[in-house]
């Protein structure tokens, strides 16, 4: 069985999200979760990508290029939010990942 | 049908964002543009269900270009329900934060300016996203409105600026960020087989093979994390207690319902072709553990505001018995109305109740729950209000919550779905105890009555209202009965509805 080019990328493409799934639920450290997210991201993006191909003599479908420049657009806003978040917990607590929530009351004492 | 006449639809979008802009340039200003705009949004949601009311479900296409080439609109009966329902509690919210974020006039008042000057441009381009969302018929547009609203409600939690909020944010955003991206993928998969994103097509389209199951099982996935249903919740109370107290209202009331309406729009609408005993069969067990699960965790909680938020994993859990109920050809639109009056009653109840245990928290300066006491005679009107909403939730008569349990354990007997009726029956047996438990409690005989500090007139009084709104919902259930079977699911409501 031979594979064509489209479903080689777009097995690729599932393969690199599954990669970045398991990082992202691995690793504790913030940054290696906002890394793993964008290399998801970028799975899926080669996914949709494939998606476009129409065949060798016609044009490539324009719709999913579209969808991945807007998915990019998101995902920078995204990874910017994020990182800003983690700044923040960094210099709040002094660690670079998702502690359990404090007590209110022990706190309070 | 469409109106000849200039539509309602895109000012639902529209006005918030303009809102959003304004806020943002003139934050002297942004109360009242705020309040404003929800006006604004008001009256829009008002035009768009008499439109709706009068032609149908009818279309908007952006810029004149219709599906497939490009984007459309589209509003009937349950999207109407929906923006009615946000609209409804984002007006009680707006006037709430009138009073919680209060300008601040004093050079020391500097963190509270600072949280009066984000929140307001953050939550219009939330409502922005949520009546976008609820407006799409395009599934990539679905997840750019996921997106919108769950980046805005990150940085509204982000608001509170405490380590515990922040954290709680941060793993809000992680875990919706991996949500949207499984929909993404799903959406790939759906437009590489049936090669258009738009809804009314998909479900023209539809047929069962293994790319659209794949596709629509990833799309499900992300949605369930999203909407926090068990066993995906873990994310949920942390979020919802920590944020200010006006976002945990639009959290637990809006956000967590978007994902959850593009679960009913897949299953019921684009995907209703497709065997789905299977599927209906899971969410239901998730549904009915997520009820018990959520409830007795609640029960357990020392903090006011943890409960109220675990409250809210269990109310999440009665939506998903939708699925196994409304399939059946008699009784299920018994269910699907039952659901969609179950979900406007916990909107109403659950954002009553943050705002009560927002007001006792900002008097007593804790929310520990037994340490409450006393609080019935320094906050009335709140503990009044907590106890109505607390009505809603367990489900009694007039309130809003006891119609929707009530279709919903009227579908399950009449389909002799035992296992539902247990699992209802429970959840309201561990519901009653959580309330009961808090009002014990809030009216016990203090000691010496605790140091309180003042809260607003405006915050005990929009708590109250909503509170009896909530409460008084069953007295006028009949009236949303026309809007919500327009364009009804085919096999929910076989007389109106339009079906593959």
């Amino acid at each position: 069985m031979s594979l064509d080019p489209e479903t080689l990328y777009a097995l690729t493409g599932c393969g690199i999200f599954l990669i970045g799934l398991y990082s992202f639920s691995i690793y504790p450290h913030l940054i290696r979760k906002i890394l793993a997210l964008n290399i998801a991201g970028a799975g899926v993006y080669l996914v949709l990508a494939s998606m476009a191909y129409q065949g060798k003599e016609t044009v490539a479908d324009p719709v999913p290029h579209a969808m991945v420049l807007t998915g990019i657009v998101v995902a920078v806003a995204g990874t910017a939010l994020a990182l800003a978040l983690a700044g923040r917990i960094s210099s709040e607590t002094g660690k670079v990942d998702l502690e359990e929530p404090q007590d209110i009351e022990k706190e309070d004492e | 049908m469409n109106p000849e006449f200039l539509s309602w639809i895109p000012w639902l979008v529209v006005f918030p964002l303009m809102g959003a802009i304004v806020t943002f340039t003139f934050p002297r200003i942004a109360t009242w543009a705020g309040l404003f705009t929800g006006v604004l949004i008001l009256v829009a949601t008002v035009g768009l269900v008499a439109q709706t009311l009068a032609y149908g479900a009818n279309t908007y296409s952006l810029g004149g270009w219709g599906a497939p080439l490009g984007i459309d609109f589209r509003v009937d009966g349950l999207s109407a329900w929906m923006l009615v329902i946000s609209a409804v509690v984002g007006a009680c919210v707006s006037l709430y934060a009138i009073g919680y974020f209060p300008p601040g006039s004093k050079a020391s008042d500097e963190e509270k300016n600072h949280k009066r000057r984000y929140f307001w441009p953050l939550w219009m381009f939330l409502w922005a996203g949520l009546n976008g969302l609820f407006l799409s018929n395009d599934i990539f547009n679905l997840y750019i409105t996921l997106e919108m609203v769950g980046f805005s409600a990150v940085a509204l939690v982000a608001l509170a600026n405490s380590r515990n909020a922040l954290t709680a944010a941060m793993r809000y955003l992680l875990v919706g960020l991996m949500g949207s991206l499984f929909f993404l993928l799903g959406v790939a998969f759906l437009y590489g087989t049936y090669g258009t994103l738009d809804l009314t097509l998909l479900g023209e389209r539809s047929r069962a093979n293994m790319a659209t199951w794949v596709a629509i099982s990833l799309m499900t996935a992300g949605l369930i994390v999203k909407t926090a249903a068990f066993p995906l919740h873990f994310w949920l109370p942390p979020a919802h207690s920590n944020a200010p107290t006006p976002v945990s209202a639009l959290l637990s009331a809006l956000v967590t319902k978007g994902p959850f309406y593009i679960l009913l729009r897949l299953w019921f609408f684009s995907f209703a072709s497709l065997d789905t005993t299977y599927a209906d069969y899971l969410f239901g067990a998730l549904g009915a553990m997520g009820l018990i699960w959520g409830a007795a965790h609640a029960l357990r909680q020392s903090r006011l505001k943890l409960l109220v938020a675990y409250s809210t994993v269990a109310q999440l859990g009665y939506l998903f018995l939708v699925f196994p109920l409304a399939r059946a050809e008699e009784t299920g639109f018994t269910a699907w109305t039952g659901v969609l009056l179950f979900l406007a009653a916990h909107a109403l109840a659950k954002t009553a109740m943050f705002m009560a245990a927002g007001n006792i928290l900002q008097a007593l300066g804790h929310d520990t729950i037994s340490r409450l006491a006393g609080i019935s005679r320094l906050l009335p009107k709140s503990v009044f209000a907590l106890a109505l909403a607390g009505v809603s939730l367990m489900g009694l008569p007039p309130s809003g919550g006891f119609i929707g349990k009530w279709l919903l354990l009227d579908a399950a007997i009449s389909q002799g779905r035992w296992w539902i009726v247990i699992a209802v029956l429970c959840g309201t047996a561990l519901a009653i105890g959580y309330v009961v438990r808090v009002i014990r409690f809030a009216f016990e005989d203090p000691i010496d009555l605790p140091q309180v500090k003042s809260v607003s007139a405006v915050m005990e009084w929009t708590a109250l209202a909503t509170a009896l709104l909530a409460s008084l919902m069953a007295l006028a259930s009949s009236l949303p009965l026309d809007l919500i079977t327009i364009d009804a699911p085919a096999h929910v409501w076989p007389e109106v509805g339009v079906g593959p």
